[in-house]
């Protein structure tokens, strides 16, 4: 008896867990469908419509910001995978002050964000003013600080696959004729690749909903979504905005699954020839 | 003359690896301590040695992952000391195979061949030199080979598998198939069968020899199992602190191991320290024994060896055998017991066909041609030192209080000094802040009455110690010295220099 009232305890847990965490993201969904201007409003719900997900593509604003999001995300996001799985791998082969250069590179992973983005804007003035630097707040600014602020989490996810490799794979590269950076290609990289999507997906995520870096750095005519959402609050904030995270939800969820898939079909495949 | 020239050619490059006067340092310990090595062309070469003992370091050297911090390494005459590994005509089979596991079989297989450039004739340029034109394998001929290197080591139909789904035998295959193909003058091999099981290594073990045979290329091959180095090996190079204790064939340092410790380290043994009284007479456990060694200093100290194989056992009462001794212990091992004998307080190791109880009183007898002498590794420990006041020495990391006073005058602060510390006059103390300097035991060896202690200390330097007690290995000591029994000499001036 006791033990079926722990099991149903249990269940229920989970159950008040989950929806803690996705309620309020279904509350986007659902009410993304709405016809209502305003949540909570005289006709509550309203009527089903698409409307918000037209409006969305009319309100040239929020396009802009969501154009500029996704530029920002996926140039940040490769460059700090081409940075940080080479700065990985430097790392793994150093002899002396390994720990030590290890250590420094993952304090920006544990430090307030704003210290960083209040850094990156004195960093703008420095470079323009002092250092007279045609350096500018916006787009590029932008990609070079989300960069800087994703790299080391690169680092993090290529750091442990490298460190399960075979210690000797990179000598066998060179003792089969392969010189140095040709081993590193052809032999360490592909060893990598699981890290490095990982690794671009987080740095990616990263950039996708930073908003204080972002904020103190973007200059004046620049907008991501967090921005724009931010500078809209006070006025009358688009309800476009509720499809736009509904669909920003759902395309990563797919990603996501699509990912898992992916990832189960490999291991059944190396297990299944065995 | 031509036929003259040609075979001086022969002879030089008869030595397709030359090691000379190399030494590694790896942050202040020294791991390969000037070795010299000459390994002639087709030979299957052993080093062995226990583990540290620099073997895997003079591997990586030959093959160039390592470069040596001083001394040189010749490949066919030609000095590589310098030269990357991807230049150097040697490959290298690695202790946990080291397969790209991103390639099936027939791709890990192929990739050295895929960067392999070959001579296709000559050319001439416009100036009118002539320059020899490369070019690489074509598919056909990848395929050809990787097939004959597979079908080798008996994987013929592997060569679509992924690596990840072969068993650790099947990918050692593939990682020897991967070496060879590339047709080395030199085939290196690092433990390659330290990871198989025991009969997998049986297995392998006999399908290398074959190899060798067949291919007739030189192989070095790393190992602390000194069964398998004496198996298969035509000459053995044992190795220990980076120095070369012995080479020879497997039967020489069997049956000559040339001191204590390649005895020790090969094979069953039951190693003394004795006195030569002469030529062909040697005291041990006092008893004189006839030997079959000469050329040694009258009443010098010596080590012995004699194989658990070549005492003999009589009957209590027989007037045969020149010590008595009371059986221990006795294990049946197949063919033989296996008997611990004690006798004059040293206990033998000793092999016979026939079973002794125990408690039984035995006689023991020692043929001539059963006893090993050995020069003793060392007589007393020697350091260089430095007077750092009046009756103060630095040495080993410690400051010792010792007369200073020598031949009647005290030495001057700054004096280079050679330390002369006797087996006896350290002791061992099992907290390391009861000893002035700490260490580890790296190697306790009986040798009847007393353990010779080996003591590594932290600034590189070696402490043999004579004790009745025994030190486990790697336990970590104090050391104490009696003061009493320590000389000092002064180093002159340009030899200081040199040490």
């Amino acid at each position: 008896m006791s033990k079926k009232i722990v099991l149903v305890f249990k269940w229920l847990f989970l159950a008040i867990v989950l929806a803690c965490i996705y309620l309020p993201i279904m509350l986007i969904i659902v009410y993304s469908f709405s016809s209502e201007r305003n949540i909570g409003g005289q006709n509550g719900f309203g009527s089903f419509t698409f409307s918000l997900y037209s409006r969305l593509f009319s309100n040239s604003s929020l396009m802009e910001a969501t154009r500029n999001t996704l530029i920002i995300g996926v140039v940040s996001a490769l460059l700090a995978t081409f940075i940080g799985t080479f700065t990985a791998v430097g790392l793994y082969y150093m002899r002396k002050g390994k720990k030590t250069v290890n250590f420094l590179s993952q304090i920006t992973v544990v430090n307030a964000e704003i210290v960083t983005a209040v850094g990156f804007f004195l960093l703008s003035i420095f470079l323009r003013d002092i250092v007279k630097l045609p350096v500018e707040k916006g787009m590029a600014w932008l990609i070079i600080a989300h960069t800087v602020i994703t790299t080391p989490y690169v680092i993090l996810t290529v750091g442990p696959r490298l460190n399960q490799l075979n210690p000797n794979l990179y000598e066998a590269g060179l003792d089969l004729g392969a010189g140095p950076m040709h081993s590193l290609f052809t032999v360490i990289m592909p060893q990598l690749i699981g890290g490095m999507v990982s690794g671009f997906a987080l740095a990616f995520t990263l950039s996708l909903d930073d908003f204080v870096v972002t904020n103190l750095n973007k200059g004046t005519n620049v907008n991501t979504i967090s921005t724009f959402v931010y500078a809209n609050l006070r006025r009358n904030l688009d309800p476009a905005i509720r499809a736009l995270s509904t669909i920003l939800f759902v395309v990563v969820l797919v990603v996501l699954i699509v990912f898992n898939i992916i990832k189960r079909n490999k291991e059944k495949s190396a297990s299944g020839s065995k | 003359m031509g036929d003259d020239r040609q075979m001086k050619e022969q002879r030089v490059f008869d030595k397709i690896i030359e090691v000379k006067n190399v030494t590694k340092i790896f942050d202040d310990t020294t791991v390969i301590d000037d070795l010299n090595l000459s390994i002639r062309r087709g030979q299957f070469v052993t080093l062995l040695g226990p583990s540290g003992c620099g073997k895997t370091t003079l591997l990586r050297m030959i093959a160039g992952f390592m470069a040596p911090t001083s001394g040189n390494i010749y490949i066919e005459g030609q000095d590589v000391t310098a030269m990357p590994p991807y230049k150097r005509p040697v490959n290298t089979v690695f202790q946990k195979y080291a397969l790209f596991p991103h390639l099936n079989v027939f791709n890990n297989v192929a990739y050295g061949l895929k960067l392999k450039k070959i001579p296709s004739g000559e050319k001439r340029t416009k100036n009118g030199v002539t320059v020899d034109v490369t070019r690489k394998f074509t598919k056909a001929e990848i395929a050809e080979k990787v097939n004959r290197a597979l079908k080798l080591v008996g994987l013929d139909d592997y060569g679509h598998r992924d690596v990840n789904s072969l068993s650790g035998g099947q990918q050692q295959r593939v990682a020897i198939a991967r070496a060879l193909v590339c047709e080395p003058k030199v085939l290196l091999l690092d433990e390659p069968l330290g990871a198989l099981d025991l009969k997998m290594r049986k297995e392998m073990q006999i399908e290398l020899m074959k190899m060798h045979r067949e291919l007739g290329i030189t192989f070095i091959y790393v190992t602390h199992d000194q069964e398998e180095a004496l198996t298969m090996s035509d000459v053995v190079v044992v190795l220990n602190d980076g120095l070369i204790q012995q080479i020879g064939t497997p039967k020489q340092v069997y049956d000559e191991p040339a001191n204590a410790f390649v005895a020790d380290f090969i094979g069953e043994s039951n190693v003394i320290s004795g006195t030569m009284i002469k030529d062909f007479c040697v005291k041990f456990l006092d008893t004189e024994f006839v030997c079959e060694d000469k050329g040694f200093a009258k009443n010098e100290q010596v080590d012995l060896v004699v194989r658990p194989e070549d005492i003999k056992l009589y009957p209590e009462n027989s007037d045969k055998g020149q010590l008595a001794g009371q059986v221990l212990s006795t294990v049946f091992k197949g063919t033989w017991y296996e008997m611990e004998i004690e006798a004059n307080g040293y206990e033998f190791t000793v092999q016979s066909t026939t079973e002794a109880k125990v408690g039984q009183k035995v006689r023991l007898a020692i043929e001539p041609n059963g006893i090993h002498i050995m020069k003793k590794l060392r007589t007393v420990n020697e350091f260089i030192g430095e007077v750092t006041g009046e009756n103060w020495v630095d040495f080993c990391g410690g400051s010792f209080e010792i007369n200073t006073f020598v031949d009647g005058v005290a030495l001057e602060k700054g004096t280079s000094v050679k330390v002369y510390v006797p087996f006896d006059a350290v002791e061992l103390t099992d907290d390391e802040d009861d000893g002035e300097i700490g260490g580890n035991v790296t190697r306790s060896l009986y040798k009847g009455n007393y353990y010779q202690v080996q003591i590594y200390t932290d600034t590189d330097e070696d402490f043999y110690i004579d004790t009745t007690d025994e030190w486990d290995n790697d336990d970590r000591v104090g050391i104490k010295l009696n003061k009493d029994k320590i000389r000092l000499e002064v180093i002159a001036e340009d030899e200081s220099d040199e040490a």
